[in-house]
């Protein structure tokens, strides 16, 4: 991004990436500041959620989808097939747009990460999902109803829910596509509001639709068009300086 | 905007035909079945007493029940279904999770289908040939496998449509968690469809206890209780088929009580199974 950065936590260096034969993201290099929230903005269809895909290898799920470039995390080339998945999901925590909670208890919900990493014992279990429920500030609101289905919770509160589920393995780094777009004006607040305590810990990437969601929370934007990264840099400096006539079109209201 | 008064009426008129046709037929389709059950529990009513449960069927012109069919039926119904449900569901999961779009999926899904709607007498003659007729003699095992054949189909469709609903959100989710996709599906997808699948199962057990075509050739019938499932045991659809032919009057009427209990034990699955879905749909 500039100059004065952070330790890059992403490194992003010409990547493209194929839907069947379709390039969705054309030759982008961008670099992402551990312990900041970068924001990806752009219309639908630009690329920023397939871009994110890339970080946890999610692509891997589908035939038919590709990356190519290099995406450098901790030295290694993660889109290289010899890297283990699910060795570099363990450092990244997914939250998607609509909630997704599972099938079973709010606790279960939480401890279903935890014991795929771990062998915990039952009191050590219970003090992990408590630090994540109250990382994702849900603990006081379902406290009392640890064993009653996930599914039975409002809206934003599996979106929490989500989010603690996500950060019970201690992950580094965050990947949120469009957390709040499902959600009322209050619980959108709740997540924004959560998202900017995450940033002391996490690396944080926000896909977001909501420019003034990119605006409130993010340290870094980034805006991608048509498959191509137009402009990043300090959101600031995007929201009120933009280089790019595109970005400004976009910013202001005039595109997208 | 102004509508011409002669369309009006012309609407009314053409909505009253219609919802008469589909009342009518609604009518008709529920009449025959309430038929069917008046008839059953008149005629199956009149000779049913606990002698149904404690008796074996009787030779013609003494007093029986029909306490070994019961016991066969039961016997094979479990034994098939213990073979149909990992069968029915790995291959149903199969066909969900890893052949969607794949030629090998295709291939399975197709055979299932035809299966499904193959006449299940087809099944009786092909375990005939495969089992009974190589081990020389009829078999509470042949019986078994040809009910195992019907049901396998019905399972592995319900629980591939099951596993269809679970959006693939919950996939990702699970994955992205560094879950391995094995782990994935036993524990999410399959809790996820679990109502459903226990439907299919629930759905492929009332098909299968009133199956009489498969028998025929298989399991054939017995006049006696048997502990053996090497040699031919008695089922109640057999024993309903056979006695509802026969001239004597007290065989006749001990296959209406049989006709009864299958149906009121089909039809209560069939509630029951309707309910699970439902329940767990809606909380």
């Amino acid at each position: 991004m500039n100059s004065n950065t952070p330790q890059p936590r992403i490194s992003v260096q010409g990547l493209n990436f194929y839907y069947q034969n379709t390039l969705a993201i054309k030759n982008v290099s961008i670099d992402f500041a551990d312990k900041c929230v970068t924001a990806l903005i752009g219309p639908s269809g630009c690329g920023k959620s397939t871009l994110l895909r890339v970080f946890n290898r999610m692509y891997d799920l589908y035939p038919g989808q590709r990356a190519e470039g290099k995406v450098t995390v901790d030295g290694e080339n993660i889109i290289d097939p010899s890297v283990a998945a699910s060795k570099l999901r363990a450092k990244m925590g997914m939250v998607f747009q609509r909630p997704t909670p599972f099938p079973m208890s709010i606790f279960e919900n939480i401890a279903f990460p935890i014991k795929l990493y771990q062998k915990l014992s039952r009191s050590e279990m219970i003090d992990r999902v408590e630090t994540a429920l109250r990382k994702a500030a849900l603990w006081n609101e379902v406290k009392d109803k640890l064993n009653s289905s996930g599914l039975g919770l409002s809206g934003g509160q599996q979106q929490r829910l989500c989010i603690a589920r996500a950060i019970a393995t201690h992950p580094e780094i965050l990947l949120l596509d469009e957390p709040a777009s499902a959600l009322d004006p209050i619980s959108t607040a709740q997540i924004d509001q959560l998202i900017d305590e995450l940033r002391n810990e996490f690396c944080v990437l926000l896909v977001t639709h909501n420019l003034a969601q990119a605006a409130r929370v993010s340290d870094f934007t980034a805006f991608l068009y048509l498959g191509e990264l137009i402009e990043s840099g300090p959101t600031k400096q995007i929201f009120t300086s933009p280089r790019e006539k595109q970005t400004e079109d976009y910013v202001t209201g005039r595109m997208g | 905007m102004k509508t011409d008064p002669t369309v009006i009426l012309r609407r009314k008129i053409t909505n009253r035909v219609m919802v008469a046709l589909f009342s009518l037929a609604v009518l008709i389709s529920i009449g025959a079945l309430a038929a069917i059950l008046w008839k059953l529990s008149v005629a199956g009513l009149k000779a049913f007493s606990i002698d149904i449960f404690t008796k074996g069927t009787p030779a013609p012109g003494t007093a029986g029940g029909l306490l070994n069919a019961i016991v066969g039926s039961i016997v094979l119904v479990v034994t098939g279904l213990a073979g149909a449900i990992p069968l029915g569901v790995l291959a149903g999961t199969y066909l969900a999770e890893y052949g969607r779009d794949s030629w090998m999926g295709n291939v399975v899904r197709f055979c299932t289908d035809i299966l499904l709607s193959a006449p299940s007498i087809i099944i009786g003659l092909f375990i005939y040939g495969i089992i009974v007729l190589p081990s020389g003699h009829f078999s509470a095992w042949a019986g078994a496998a040809a009910l195992c054949l019907v049901a396998v189909p019905v399972i592995v469709r319900t629980t591939e449509d099951m596993l269809c609903l679970v959006p693939d959100s919950l996939r990702e989710a699970a994955v992205a968690l560094g879950c391995p996709y094995w782990k994935m599906i036993v524990k999410i997808g399959w809790r996820a469809a679990r109502p459903g699948i226990v439907t299919g199962i629930l759905l492929a057990l009332a098909r299968i206890s009133g199956e009489t075509a498969p028998l025929l050739f298989t399991s054939l019938n017995n006049q006696f209780s048997t502990s053996t499932m090497n040699g031919p045991i008695a089922s109640l659809p057999i024993v309903i088929f056979q006695f509802a032919m026969s001239p004597y009057k007290d065989w006749q009427n001990l296959a209406w009580s049989g006709a009864f209990l299958i149906t009121v034990t089909v039809l209560a699955i069939n509630i029951f199974s309707r309910r699970v879905l439902f329940t767990k749909r809606h909380n």
